[in-house]
């Protein structure tokens, strides 16, 4: 009788200790990356061609102080004062934002993205209310970080960057002040050692820049993005790579740079991409004028469409023109044969879905509270960058190059589905549920595609050896769309053709800005 | 296409009342007794952290659960209980598409250490050990629609109960362990940024309280259950749920288990219970039905569901 009562016990106490000696604590993939190292400092960056800029001194940076001078010496002290008694959250910061200031900003933007990527609640009446940029705080705040919206985000602050970068370039080999740990041998230095000049720092320019675009693209978030600026900066005093004066010439060269895409920002048409009514039942018009249906919003209340003048918009790669003859012929007619036959097959995918098709959908779908696609390839992108070792100003130039590609794709996709106007599978066949939330805006072309169509090709050309593998992701990207009950074949296939066309133009960028 | 869980996972607050882990009911030695669950919930409103709010896209959110429950008397005093429970869920509006599957195993050793007369009645004392995992790979991040959060659990109840005649009363709490889960995506978002599929799941607690008239052919009672997520985040507005919300649920239920006069192995079992407070989850409507058969219930054995007559 003892033996029995015994077993329970046993069997509770060690389950209980199974559970309570598991770490329950998650760690993120970036969370340990080393601190940048990079093969090749890249020493001619200040050369390469610039994005918005018209030259590498377009926004002067006053010579630094003599290393020799009072001044400087005191700030040597600064930082010894710093190191004297280094607590552990310190040497934290130090961890973290060594890994690298463009990866550490994109990853900050991407989390501003997800936190913003809500669509507004309706109002009483069915309508919806617009986030304002001039009451950012108040519901529903602004942005809404759609897919658009975040594309563009992601653009700016990486060219803002990569050009605030380029000038630092410059400006390190024209004055060439030394690292404060060669100028005082006897500073403790918490990350590799660099060759390069430190004057201007290239963590603050990086900083800078991202803190002076992002004001405008979220106005709410300042006290957030400021307390990461600080905290970016304190790192680089704390670890002894950078006195006061590197940092703060880094700050105001990384802000002047992105005064200027801010102003490009705020005329490149995004202001007015949301439209209005009258536009929005024009599209209608003109589709049930070329005999087709015309798209409605599948939501309840009925939404607004997502951004229909977004394929306005200015792009970063092409001009205007370009822009609309990378449009692509329409879809299959609502009526045809053809349009039947994509439907059922849409249908025949959501039937009976696989746990597989679940997986890839779910992968992929980068729906409302995360990221976006353009979002999801620039961590792709970094966790591949982190292994190459690239310098700031390459990684900067990478991630510029993606992300131009990304927008301007956008750009094009939105273009063509407000021409086309075109409805989604659900609206021709009801009984096509789908695994994931379904997007408030025309079909053709599927956005995932293009996206992934254009980042797949850039970064092919940035990493040859995983050109293979990139496309692969593209190409699951794409019919994650598909089998999700989200979109057509057409949709799917046209919309990769198309990001590759337009992820080419990144590709004669990069061939010609003089860093390869 | 906003959504919200229901509590498809407090398996043993539909159970109600046939010889569950959280009743005071006990198997004999070398008895078994098993039979089939079903049960159907649904719920239109729910609480968007503490706004209660509807939504369109989503109509009435439905889960159907077809269960297999069982219970074997190692001893009078250590039962050993079990539930498998598939699930299917379904919105009447808006495109998301429904789910399906077996959901978790539910094991549970049941103790009674103690049991004596106390007054003019009989106090029985439990310990209830639990452990669930998931039987199926099914998708735990498509909140509403998801048939379960398929994190792996360890729970550990204690639970009194007090009987006088014909009338009962039990008790319990409950602590849950809850072990991380994976998802099928690379990162989310929470109250901060995440770049990991995998979701710290905070524990929770449970209390439940039962009380009503029980003899060897008739158990009617009424149950208040609470649950209680110790953690997790608030569903922003108009956003989508996340399994390590911090989910919570009052329910208030009645139950009705009745013998077969004619049949004593044979019980049939009926319930439900509604939402009555909560937060992160949908404002559930519960019915259930089950029956229960007795297996080697020879003339030693018996149920231990009425009083001890000394």
């Amino acid at each position: 009788m003892k033996k029995i009562i015994i077993i329970p016990v046993i069997i509770t106490a060690s389950t209980l200790l199974f559970f309570i000696s598991c770490n329950k604590q998650v760690e993120g993939r970036t969370d340990n990356t080393p601190a940048l190292n990079p093969a090749n400092v890249d020493l001619n960056a200040g050369t390469w061609k610039p994005i918005l800029l018209t030259g590498p001194a377009e926004f002067p940076v006053p010579a630094p102080i003599a290393t020799t001078s009072p001044d400087y010496i005191a700030q040597i002290n600064e930082i010894k004062t710093w190191q004297a008694d280094l607590t552990g959250e310190e040497k934290q910061i130090v961890k973290y934002w060594s890994a690298g200031a463009v990866l550490r900003w994109n990853e900050i933007l991407r989390e501003l993205v997800s936190k913003h990527n809500l669509p507004p609640f309706q109002n009483a009446d069915g309508s919806y209310p617009f986030p304002s940029a001039n009451n950012p705080l108040a519901y529903p705040q602004f942005p809404f970080a759609n897919p658009p919206y975040a594309a563009r985000a992601y653009a700016y602050v990486a060219a803002a960057q990569y050009d605030a970068l380029v000038a630092a370039w410059h400006y390190k080999n024209l004055y060439n002040r030394p690292a404060p740990y060669t100028v005082d041998a006897t500073l403790q230095v918490l990350i590799p050692k660099s060759t390069l000049s430190s004057y201007p720092s290239e963590d603050a320019v990086v900083a800078g820049a991202a803190a002076e675009m992002m004001k405008l693209l979220f106005p709410g978030d300042q006290d957030y993005i400021n307390q990461k600026l600080e905290e970016h900066e304190r790192a680089r005093l704390i670890a002894g790579a950078n006195v006061r004066s590197d940092l703060e010439a880094g700050e105001a060269l990384g802000k002047a740079v992105a005064q200027k895409f801010v102003t490009r920002a705020r005329g490149d048409r995004a202001g007015a991409a949301a439209s209005n009514q009258a536009q929005w039942t024009q599209m209608e018009t003109d589709a049930l004028a070329r005999g087709e249906t015309p798209w409605y919003s599948l939501e309840l209340p009925k939404r607004p469409p997502m951004l229909p003048l977004f394929g306005k918009v200015k792009a970063f790669l092409f001009d205007s023109l370009t822009a609309i003859s990378l449009r692509p012929g329409p879809p299959p007619s609502v009526s045809s044969q053809q349009m039947r036959t994509e439907t059922e097959e849409v249908y025949n995918y959501i039937k009976n879905p696989t746990r597989e098709n679940t997986r890839i959908v779910h992968y992929w779908a980068d729906g409302v509270g995360t990221y976006t696609p353009p979002g999801h390839w620039d961590a792709i992108a970094a966790e591949d960058f982190i292994a190459k070792n690239f310098s700031e100003v390459r990684w900067a130039r990478n991630m510029a190059l993606l992300n131009m590609a990304l927008m301007d794709a956008g750009i094009v996709c939105w273009d063509t589905k407000y021409f086309y106007f075109n409805p989604r599978p659900t609206q021709l066949n009801p009984a096509i549920k789908t695994l994931t939330g379904i997007p408030n805006f025309p079909a053709y072309i599927s956005g995932h595609s293009t996206f992934s169509g254009a980042a797949a090709t850039i970064l092919g050309h940035i990493i040859p050896e995983k050109a293979t593998a990139y496309d692969a992701m593209a190409r699951e990207a794409s019919v994650s769309r598909l089998v999700g009950g989200i979109h057509y074949r057409s949709d799917c296939e046209v919309g990769l053709l198309v990001g590759k066309n337009v992820g080419n133009y990144a590709i004669l960028r990069a061939i010609a800005d003089g860093a390869e | 296409m906003k959504k919200i869980f229901l509590p498809v996972f407090i398996f043993s607050a539909f159970a109600g009342s046939a010889q569950t882990d959280i009743d005071a009911i006990m198997m004999e030695k070398n008895a078994f007794c098993t039979g089939p669950l079903y049960s159907y919930s649904s719920w239109t409103n729910y609480w968007e952290g503490t706004l209660k709010r509807d939504n369109q896209n989503l109509g009435k959110v439905s889960t159907q659960m077809f269960g297999l429950m069982g219970n074997y008397g190692l001893t009078r005093k250590v039962n050993l209980l079990f539930s498998a429970p598939y699930v299917k869920t379904k919105a009447s509006a808006g495109t998301l598409h429904s789910m399906n599957g077996m959901q978790d195993l539910n094991l549970f050793v049941k103790w009674r250490p103690y049991q004596k007369r106390v007054g003019a009645g009989r106090l029985s004392l439990f310990g209830i050990a639990g452990i669930s995992f998931p039987l199926s790979n099914y998708v735990a991040d498509f909140l509403p629609l998801s048939i379960g959060l398929r994190s792996k659990t360890a729970s550990a109840r204690i639970m009194a109960d007090y009987q006088q005649g014909n009338l009962f009363v039990t008790g319990s709490a409950t602590y849950v362990l809850r072990d991380n889960i994976k998802i099928d995506r690379t990162s989310y978002y929470t109250t901060e940024m995440h770049y990991t599929n995998e979701v710290e799941m905070p524990d929770a607690s449970s209390f439940n309280f039962r009380a009503g008239f029980r003899n060897h052919r008739l158990i009617a009672e009424a149950v208040v259950n609470n649950w209680t997520t110790l953690g997790g985040f608030d569903i922003t507005r108009n956003n989508m749920p996340f399994p390590s919300n911090r989910m919570n649920a009052t329910t208030v239920g009645i139950n009705i288990k009745y013998v077969i006069p004619a049949i004593p192995q044979l019980s049939i079992v009926t319930g439900g219970n509604s939402t009555v407070a909560g937060r992160n989850m949908g404002q559930s409507t519960t019915v259930y039905g089950s029956f229960f058969y007795v297996l080697g219930l020879g003339s030693k054995t018996k149920l231990t569901g009425k009083p001890a007559k000394k």
